[in-house]
């Protein structure tokens, strides 16, 4: 009997990995295909069979959309749940963003478009193999499959100083993070005696392993340090500064939205399932982080004068309230840090975009002279930056207020009424910097004593001039004005989205 | 159920929004005519409310996010009746003053301006904490753009400086509110903001000692109150005038408003434990603002400095915890809106006669060729200071008669702060209007336009000095109800301590 028979291959549930198929099919499709020559396949065709990809990828997500089944897949290597739907729900949206910002960038003419959009759709897969992750192995692919395109991605463009650093920079620190993460990995592998989720919480549930034994604790600790280097939760975030500005906006904002949305899912999984049990022992830990990160995230934000650079910062701020959706290991945790997530894309995203259009055409770059007196020349884009500022500050009638309610919510209903407080806190430094950039916008002139950076020279992108650019970005402003729109809707009637959060918080049906 | 108060609500937005689409030179209209409308429709309510009837009317109740428990709930009753009226007619004068002025982006100006009436109409109106803390923060958003957009003088410096300070006050009660609510929740029980609710459900003292300072800190910062009032002489400075009296006449009531529909009945023993600290806050806002309103060279930093004391007199009414206090309370709360409204707009009339000079030491020999403008003047002054007479005065004697009931000493000190008023007031009018004529003066007669925004005003202010019982026997009966439970709780102490 040869050896090969001896192996019993897995009983692979096709249906449920339809969606993972879709985005590998569209990845290795949108490399060769990038591969010709003509102008319209490179500028045209690619971007949208690489859209294609990702919306076949939602159209089979919502046909296997089952609140309840929570069995995994392929021997319990993944769970294609509503948890993994429902955030990879995060993942496409922001892909398909992604991929319209990108339409008239200068880094996909540099570094070639097939290649580009086809490490995109690579590290949107790997984000929904991490979300899905039931075991530790497919956790570390996942994580993996996610980095590497993005490392790549932040020096796309390569005759940018920055960029070039900044994918450097991300690949040297996103591995020391992999690295750690694999020890953590290996030395809960080595207390509990299982790769499962399931065996995890089964060892930690039964008298194999205390809660408390040294080695389990280690490994938490070391995964919660990996994981925090991939959300960047201070004191694991000072490589976010530099690589989001450094990276073409585009993919600047596909990371600050998606990879967030990734880490969190995992994190949701990792310590709402494997360790639920062991949550006294995590929690208060992963509690100091969250406050820290939000006061680290907060203040990091005052003194930035590039746009980008702010934002970055404020995503280290958000990622601290969202983590103290995790820390409270509540069913209503998870829900809340689903809604924060969605809401979190939404302004995000509007924001992100408003700088590609300024950037493009004003001179300035991404600093915050580019959208001086912006509400007077382009009302348009001026709005949707109005919203997103407020939104993240976290005025009423927008999604952000929404969120952070719900957050606040559960961390008091979860017994950390502190870290209530500390979200509080956070949202008042934050109103600095995002009402200065409200300020510049509709009142005038505005003076921070930084320095300031000399105007650019705007070039042509991908066969338009740059007179055409400032004309019309169309794309650019529509999803700014889109994602707008919907973060003040989502902020008057928020009914659907918390519905989709209850659906992603029933996956982990053992939480209270 | 009805839908009278969405559409008061609503109106004014609504108008913005119409008017941002029209042409610009309408927009100004529109707006206008939606504050004559929400003015009228508050008129018939005032006339349709029915004074012997308990608790809300015209009740407005949906869901609106169950899975955070917040409700769309509205309601009339005696405490906010008035209010709502104030707030209806005060933008009715400003908007037509500012309607009247050139506009740069004007229909930017007035899209706010209507935001803005639709929120403040709104945390008036709301009777579900989360929704009046939502429209407690909405009207940061108009204000910050009306102050840093169309100001004067150091306008984005001092609209941050004002929005970050009320907002640090607010956020914290949001936190307050969110924790008031969860910890009021009984085991199984739904998750519910309602005020009506929360004050049948407990909440354990020591949460709410805590509480009650958070939503306190909220309440002084917006009011002002001393030592919270930081944010004021930048910000009195750099709006202009129409905005500046919305915000000095309206937009303080919305604090000391709270205390009365959320604090002192959802958290008797909370308000009670801090009565003390609350009436220190406001005996001592009412001698810095009288001594610095004396000493205050800037004809708008008089007047901001009197609010301040103004609003320590509201304060203490309320935190006497008696039946009169809260009755002068309420009662101030409509008076001083209504003065300080035509004081404001004087002050921008005065202000143009003088080439934009606002030196109380450069004006003067006004009223030589005014006598209207000096009357109209005179008259806003008198009712300032609580001559008798006027509706200020019985407003205070009613505050003074409850603290005298059992804060004696807090109450004798208080009264300094009615003969300082007299001092700062009759100072602000002399040098304004009579003396010699100043270096930069120019005495000439009210125009029409301020005319027909402030005789309005003035012709109520005198109204009420006449019949003030037409709002006192309308607010009575929810006032008393509103502090019943702290009150009960601050009688009992008092029992124990004689024993």
């Amino acid at each position: 009997m040869s050896l090969l028979a001896q192996v019993q291959a897995p009983e692979i549930d096709y249906k449920l990995l339809s969606p993972v198929f879709a985005l590998v099919g569209g990845c290795v499709v949108v490399m060769m295909v990038g591969l010709l020559r003509s102008p319209f396949v490179r500028q045209t065709l690619v971007p949208a069979l690489t859209a294609v990809s990702i919306l076949i990828a939602v159209g089979l997500t919502i046909w296997i959309w089952d609140p309840g089944d929570t069995n995994p897949i392929i021997e319990g290597a993944l769970a294609m749940d509503t948890l993994t739907l429902g955030l990879s729900m995060l993942f496409y949206v922001a892909g398909l963003v992604a991929i319209l910002l990108s339409l008239r960038a200068d880094a996909t003419r540099v570094a070639g478009q097939g290649e580009y959009y086809s490490l995109l759709l690579g590290s949107i897969t790997g984000m929904v193999v991490l979300a899905g992750a039931e075991n530790l192995i497919t956790l570390f692919i996942g994580i993996e499959l996610l980095s590497i395109p993005l490392y790549v991605l932040c020096a796309t463009e390569l005759f940018k100083r920055e960029s070039l650093e900044s994918g450097l920079k991300y690949l040297v620190i996103g591995s020391v993070g992999s690295a750690t993460l694999l020890y953590g990995l290996a030395l809960v592998y080595g207390a509990t005696g299982s790769m499962q989720f399931e065996g995890i919480a089964s060892a930690l549930g039964g008298d194999e392993v205390s809660a408390t034994d040294p080695l389990l604790l280690t490994g938490i600790a070391l995964t919660i340090t990996g994981l925090a280097f991939k959300a960047s939760v201070a004191p694991f975030h000072q490589w976010t500064p530099d690589v989001y500005q450094g990276a073409p906006t585009p993919i600047t904002t596909f990371m600050a939205v998606a990879t967030k949305a990734a880490a969190f899912a995992i994190m949701l999984r990792l310590f709402g399932h494997a360790l639920a049990l062991s949550q006294l022992e995590w929690a208060p830990a992963l509690a100091v982080l969250a406050a820290t990160t939000i006061v680290i995230g907060n203040v990091g934000a005052i003194a930035q004068r590039s746009l980008k650079r702010m934002l970055a910062w404020s995503s280290i701020a958000q990622a601290g309230y969202l983590l103290a959706g995790v820390v409270v290991g509540t069913n209503l945790g998870v829900q809340a840090t689903a809604f924060y997530l969605a809401v979190y894309l939404l302004m995000n995203v509007t924001a992100f975009a408003v700088v590609v259009a300024r950037e493009r055409v004003s001179g300035y770059g991404d600093d915050l002279a580019a959208l001086e007196n912006l509400g007077q020349s382009n009302p348009w884009l001026a709005w949707p930056m109005t919203i997103a500022m407020l939104s993240l500050a976290g005025f009423p009638a927008t999604g952000g207020f929404i969120g952070k309610f719900f957050l606040i919510d559960a961390s008091v209903d979860g017994d950390y009424t502190w870290l209530g407080i500390a979200i509080v806190i956070g949202s008042i430094i934050s109103l600095v910097y995002y009402l200065r950039v409200v300020a510049a916008m509709w009142m005038g002139r505005y003076e921070i004593e930084l320095p300031s950076v000399p105007p650019r020279r705007v070039k042509p992108v991908s066969g338009w001039s740059p007179e055409a650019d400032t004309r019309a970005q169309p794309e650019v402003a529509a999803v700014a004005i889109v994602f707008a729109a919907a973060t003040i809707l989502f902020g008057l009637w928020p009914d659907p989205l918390f519905d989709v959060a209850s659906d992603v918080g029933s996956a982990l049906g053992t939480l209270r | 159920m009805t839908i009278h108060l969405s559409i008061i609500l609503f109106l004014p937005l609504a108008t913005g929004v119409i008017g941002a689409l029209l042409p610009r030179g309408l927009a100004r209209w529109a707006v206008l005519a939606g504050t004559l409308a929400v003015l009228a429709y508050a008129i018939v309510l005032l006339f349709d409310f029915d004074s012997s009837a308990r608790g809300l009317q015209y009740v407005t109740d949906d869901e609106w996010i169950p899975e955070l428990g917040i409700r769309y709930q509205l309601g009339i009753d005696g405490l906010n009746l008035f209010l709502v009226v104030l707030t209806a007619i005060s933008w009715v004068a400003c908007t037509l003053v500012a309607a009247f002025r050139e506009q740069e982006r004007a229909r930017l100006f007035f899209f706010h301006m209507a935001l803005a009436e639709t929120a403040v109409l709104g945390a008036f109106l709301a009777q579900d904490l989360a929704l009046f803390i939502i429209f407690f923060d909405l009207m940061l958003v108009p204000f910050y753009f009306l102050i840093g957009g169309w100001g004067t003088g150091d306008r984005v410096r001092a609209t941050t400086k004002f929005v970050i300070y009320t907002l640090v006050g607010s956020l914290l009660m949001l936190g307050g509110a969110i924790a008031l609510g969860v910890l009021a929740t009984p085991d199984g029980g739904e998750l519910s903001f309602s005020l009506a609710v929360l004050e049948e459900r407990s909440v354990p003292e020591g949460s709410q000692q805590w509480i009650v300072l958070l939503f306190a800190l909220a309440f002084f910062v917006k009011a002002p109150l001393f030592p919270l009032h930081g944010w004021v002489p930048e910000t009195y400075r750099s709006t202009s005038i129409p905005v500046l009296a919305l915000l000095s006449a309206v937009l303080s009531k919305v604090g000391v408003y709270g205390f009365l529909r959320i604090v002192l009945p959802v958290m008797p023993e909370g308000s009670q434990h801090w009565q003390e600290l609350f009436i220190i806050v406001a005996v001592f806002s009412i001698l810095y603002g009288s001594i610095l309103a004396f000493s205050q060279d800037n004809i708008r930093l008089v007047v901001a400095y009197s609010s301040i004391a103004q609003l320590g007199f509201i304060v203490l009414g309320i935190f006497a915890l008696e039946d009169k206090g809260a009755q002068g309370a309420v009662f101030q709360m409509l008076n001083h809106g209504l003065v300080v409204v035509p004081l404001f707009l004087i002050i921008g009339v005065i202000a143009t006669r003088a080439g934009g000079n606002q030196s109380v030491e450069q004006l003067g020999g006004m009223a030589f060729r005014a006598p209207v403008l000096a009357a109209l003047f005179l008259i806003t002054t008198f009712a300032t200071l609580a001559m008798p007479g006027s509706a200020n005065f019985i407003g205070e004697l009613l505050v003074l008669f409850g603290a005298f009931e059992d804060k004696l000493v807090y109450g004798l000190v208080a009264s300094i702060g009615v003969v300082l008023a007299s001092v700062y007031m009759i100072r602000l009018f002399q040098r304004t209007m009579h003396n010699r004529v100043g270096p930069r003066a120019r005495s000439s007669e009210i125009d029409g336009l301020h005319l027909a925004a402030i005789a309005p005003l003035v012709a109520v202010i005198v109204a009420l000095g006449v019949y003030p019982s037409f709002v006192v026997e309308r607010t009575e009966r929810s006032t008393v109800d509103k502090i019943q439970a702290a009150r009960a709780l601050s009688t009992q102490a008092e029992v124990s301590v004689i024993r």
